[in-house]
């Protein structure tokens, strides 16, 4: 464990956090520009950020102990999985921790604790919104895991790395479970990161809400944390679906000089998928909440799809 | 020669394409919708018999692919499209199971056309043989799309998509059949179309609404 | 040649003309004129056969032999007599308002189409052809279901498109396998569907493959010949359309499916080497005759009853092709023949008591005897032959499928009997009740056709006395070819 893969492994793990309010930014610009509003500041999202971290953080009275931690494991979750995908290099220290599996248990992770923080305090909205999420987890993780192990099928292990190694040393080759894996990656993602169709991130209606519902008591630095969290699970998702099917532009060795230069080709593979998500957000309509078991399954069956297909198409 | 493994991806691709529109199709509410997903369905089989003619110098396929466009991505498009319009019927399709067990049901059909068609397939002696498996996973999609529909529209439209998928399988087994069976085919599509329009016509007449349940009134006494 | 070319041509020519005048006053007589030429030139077709043997026609593409010579002077025949009866037939339903001038223009032409595709089914080389004319004959006649537009005919009628669509795709789908079989043995090209082809080189015909293309095409053309369980289009379309409708569709198309499953069977028996074609020919025949005998007994409508009785005498052919042997195969062809004959005979008389009542149920249908004599004394007659009474062909044919069940398949036999005996039972108790009987039924205005019922009678009696050599000949040569 030399300095140097301890420095760029840091580097990257800033570099996320860095990155993350950013993106989300950019998606935020994106649709107000796509829906003809004039759009907020990209660095609106810094700006929110210290803005809460400098507020008091109001609790309340009966708020146990798991009320307060929640947001930091939540925050830790979120980081640590963004750290150690994949984004800028592949060979860093954490880099053999990327393992698919282990990713989604790290997400699955973080949202038990959020669902019981926002039960924890006995709201109606928390325990709405907890259920509500529950659900969309229970659908999204399986639909999740077919994709990934559509592309371990192919490059024959879990592990992110050895993913990225393999698909952009091959030649150029289409993947038809790769194209079936995408759309239901596509589905998941919008489904876990609280998108439109499945839920409007900006809406101020309590009973549509699904992710907002379940921060409703937050304030101050724990606001903070959780926004920044979501900001994070979104940069993460987004950093594995450029690994599953745009693999290309990362630094082979880990040293800080090659990360470097990686970092535009991330920068403007974030901002391409960004500008895409906030293109699929403005022209669908949120859906109601019975229909989004039927989204998940759409996801979930294109998923193993693209797994029989990947059995007799190769 | 690295232009050819492409190619070939290129109709695996498509292929897949068609699988996720019977799919799209299968889990689709809106009529409109549905003919949209038809049209593009009838233009990714054009594109896969083109690049499958290219690469095989077939060049009878280039015919078939001309009359497919013709008939599944201009005329019937057109003709479903007046139909709706002149029958007023762009509402919610209805489905007799829900959506969720649509889908797991068109997993299990999945599985065993790709079984089933597995030993056929090595058989063939088409490059592009292993996609017989899809166009027999299209077939038994769309022929549950008829089932499972309570309108008249999208029971045709499962009609035609299960026509599709037939020629598919035609053209990944054997670089499509003889010119003479396939102007027959297209022939026989085509006026079946048409009698379908004159017939929905009737029906709407007689019941006011184009609800398959209304006729399934005649049963055994 | 020629004579081929006629055959094919009259109705053809036929259906255009009456497609402009169809709906004039002289229209039925039309029809009559073109189905009579058809006849000839079926005639002709026919002596140059007894003649000179088979032949290949117009490159290879036309096919004509011991097995659908016959079958295609039957149908020019039986078109011809069915359009004799539909004279005042039709003029009665004019009458009534049920038919308007439109809609003769369509039912004349349309006719004559039908007519068309099927011989053009029964002559062609072209296995892909063979399913083009098969499909097109199913379009023909689906607006000729519905052509009384009621809320029944239009269910009929929609439900015959839909589920022979879905049969006849299955079909598509076994013709494909076919042909894939036939690539890798006869090579790309038109000459792989052809039929002569194929059999001269079925023995190297894949038979994994060949077994797959026979299951679907035997479900998609069973689905024509109305096997259970994809029988369901056919009560409903023989009930709903016009009487020479339900009599050609019984008598003539689903004999033209069946034939279509033979040429299948000859070639995937010669492919697989065993008997697994046969075998699924035994158990959907074994289903439908028992199956059909049972619904049979549970029906109100005339017509329904008679098209469960096509239903459970297409199944005992079917058996009886499955049973295979040259009894079994002469007795199968020999019972296609006459149930045409007797069963289109049937419908003529049903339909006209059907008229002077008013209605098809047949409560409503008493005493026919004392109305119209001849109508009654057809109908008794012409149950009592499709029941398999001697001397009528029907009891030949199936005394033979009988005999050889009990010897081939003992097993099968009580279940034969028993449907067999519940359809006798049900149709005779209701159509005596239907011919004796007192009633206050009128007369019919315009005089029935009754020629027509009693020649078909008349030949279905002398077939189960006498057949006449050359066709004996011809049997016994195709009972040969599809082996089994």
């Amino acid at each position: 464990m030399s300095w140097s893969g301890v420095f760029s492994q840091l580097l990257e793990i800033v570099a996320a956090l860095l990155l993350a309010p950013l993106l989300t930014g950019w998606v935020n610009q994106c649709r107000a520009w796509l829906q003809n509003k004039s759009a907020p500041s990209l660095l609106l999202q810094y700006q929110m950020l210290r803005k809460l971290f400098h507020k008091e953080s109001v609790v309340a009275e009966h708020a146990s102990p798991l009320f307060r931690i929640a947001p930091y494991i939540v925050f830790g979750c979120m980081a640590l999985a963004s750290g150690i995908i994949p984004t800028l290099s592949i060979d860093l220290p954490l880099s053999p921790a990327a393992d698919a599996i282990a990713l989604v248990g790290l997400f699955a992770f973080a949202r038990v604790f959020i669902s019981l923080a926002a039960m924890d305090i006995g709201t109606a909205f928390g325990s709405l919104g907890a259920r509500r999420e529950m659900l969309i987890g229970f659908l999204a993780e399986p639909a999740l895991l077919m994709v990934l192990f559509s592309a371990s099928l192919i490059t024959q292990s879990t592990s992110l790395t050895s993913v990225i190694e393999t698909l952009a040393h091959r030649e150029f080759v289409i993947y038809p479970s790769l194209a079936f894996a995408g759309v239901a990656f596509t589905l998941v993602s919008l489904a876990e990161n609280a998108r439109v169709p499945v839920d409007n991130p900006s809406t101020h209606l309590e009973l549509t809400m699904i992710h907002e519902a379940m921060i409703l008591e937050y304030s101050g630095r724990h606001l903070a944390l959780i926004e920044w969290a979501a900001s994070l699970k979104l940069f993460a998702y987004s950093c594995i679906g450029l690994t599953l099917f745009f693999p290309w532009g990362l630094a082979e060795v880990g040293s800080p000089g090659e990360m470097i230069l990686a970092l535009p080709v991330l920068v403007l593979k974030l901002a391409i998928g960004g500008a895409l998500l906030a293109l699929i957000e403005a022209v669908s309509a949120k859906m109601r909440i019975f229909r989004v078991p039927e989204f998940l399954a759409t996801a979930f069956m294109l998923a193993v799809i693209g797994m029989l297909v990947h059995f007799l198409l190769g | 020669m690295m232009m050819q493994a492409y190619l070939i991806q290129s109709v695996n691709l498509f292929a897949s394409a068609l699988l996720l529109l019977s799919f799209a199709m299968l889990s689709q509410r809106r009529i409109l919708s549905l003919i949209h997903l038809f049209t593009l369905q009838g233009a990714a089989l054009v594109a896969a018999t083109v690049v499958v003619a290219y690469v095989t110098n077939q060049h009878h396929l280039y015919y078939s692919a001309a009359i497919t466009l013709v008939t599944k991505v201009i005329v019937i498009p057109i003709l479903l499209h007046r139909l709706i319009d002149r029958l007023n019927v762009k509402w919610d399709v209805e489905t007799l199971i829900n959506i969720p067990t649509t889908m797991l049901l068109g997993i299990l059909l999945v599985v065993f056309a790709f079984n089933l068609a597995l030993p056929i397939a090595k058989l063939s002696s088409s490059i592009v043989h292993s996609t017989l498996g899809i166009a027999l996973a299209c077939v038994l999609l769309s022929f549950m799309m008829m089932i499972t529909r309570a309108k008249a529209v999208p029971q045709v439209i499962g009609f035609l998509s299960m026509e599709n998928g037939l020629f598919f399988a035609a053209t990944a087994a054997t670089y499509g059949m003889p010119m003479v069976v396939e102007f027959g085919i297209a022939f026989d599509v085509l006026v079946g179309m048409f009698i379908l329009g004159v017939f929905m016509f009737q029906i709407r007449e007689q019941f006011d609404s184009l609800d398959i349940r209304h006729l399934e009134k005649l049963k055994e006494d | 040649m020629e004579q081929l070319l006629l055959v094919l041509a009259v109705p053809l020519l036929g259906g255009f003309v009456l497609a402009l005048c169809g709906h004039r006053d002289y229209a039925p007589e039309v029809n009559v004129g073109v189905s009579l030429g058809t006849l000839v030139a079926a005639g002709l077709l026919t002596a140059r056969i007894i003649d000179r043997g088979p032949m290949l026609a117009f490159d290879d593409q036309f096919f004509v032999d011991p097995l659908n010579v016959f079958l295609i002077a039957l149908t020019a025949f039986v078109g011809f007599t069915t359009s004799v009866f539909s004279r005042p037939y039709m003029r009665h339903e004019r009458d009534c308002g049920k038919m308007t001038p439109g809609r003769m223009r369509l039912y004349h032409s349309m006719y004559q189409l039908f007519n068309f595709t099927m011989l053009v089914a029964l002559s062609t080389n072209n296995l892909g052809i063979l399913w083009v004319a098969m499909e097109a004959a199913t379009l023909t006649t689906v607006l000729l279901v519905s052509v009384y537009r009621t809320a029944a005919s239009l269910e009929a009628a929609w439900k015959y498109f839909i589920l022979c669509g879905v049969g006849i795709a299955q079909a598509l789908f076994g013709t494909i396998l076919l042909y894939l079989a036939a690539d890798k043995v006869i090579g790309a090209g038109g000459g792989a569907l052809l039929w002569t082809n194929l059999e001269a080189v079925k023995a190297q015909l894949e038979p994994n493959v060949m077994a797959l293309a026979f299951v679907f095409l035997l479900l998609g053309y069973g689905t024509k010949v109305g096997l259970v369980p994809v029988h369901n289009w056919l009560p409903d379309a023989h009930a709903e359309g016009p009487t020479p409708i339900s009599a050609v569709l019984s008598g003539l198309l689903l004999n033209v499916a069946l034939y279509a499953v033979l040429r299948c069977k000859m070639l995937t028996d010669g492919a697989l080497g065993n008997h697994l074609a046969g075998h699924l020919m035994i158990g959907f025949g074994l289903l439908s005759v028992v199956a059909a005998a049972f619904f049979l007994s549970r029906q109100k409508d005339i017509k329904r009853m008679f098209a469960y009785s096509s239903i459970e005498h297409m199944g005992l052919m079917t058996f009886a092709f499955g049973l295979g042997g040259p009894i079994a195969n002469f007795a199968g062809l020999l019972h296609m023949t006459v149930h045409s004959l007797i069963k289109s005979a049937i419908f003529f008389a049903v339909g006209h008591a059907a008229q002077s009542a008013g209605s098809q149920l047949m409560e409503k249908i008493r005493g026919l005897i004392k109305v119209n004599p001849m109508v009654g004394w057809g109908l008794l007659l012409g149950t009592l032959a499709i029941l398999g009474m001697p001397p009528f062909g029907v009891f030949a044919s199936e005394f033979l499928i009988l005999t050889t069940a009990m010897r081939d398949l003992p097993w099968a036999t009580p279940f034969l009997l028993l449907a067999l005996g519940v359809a006798f039972a049900s149709i005779f108790s209701r159509v005596q009740e239907m011919v004796f009987g007192d009633t206050d039924l009128k007369p019919l205005e315009h005089p029935p056709a009754l020629l027509p019922v009693f020649v078909h009678l008349g030949l279905g009696l002398m077939l189960g006395v006498y057949i006449p050599p050359y066709l004996v000949d011809w049997y016994q040569q195709a009972a040969k070819m599809i082996g089994g």
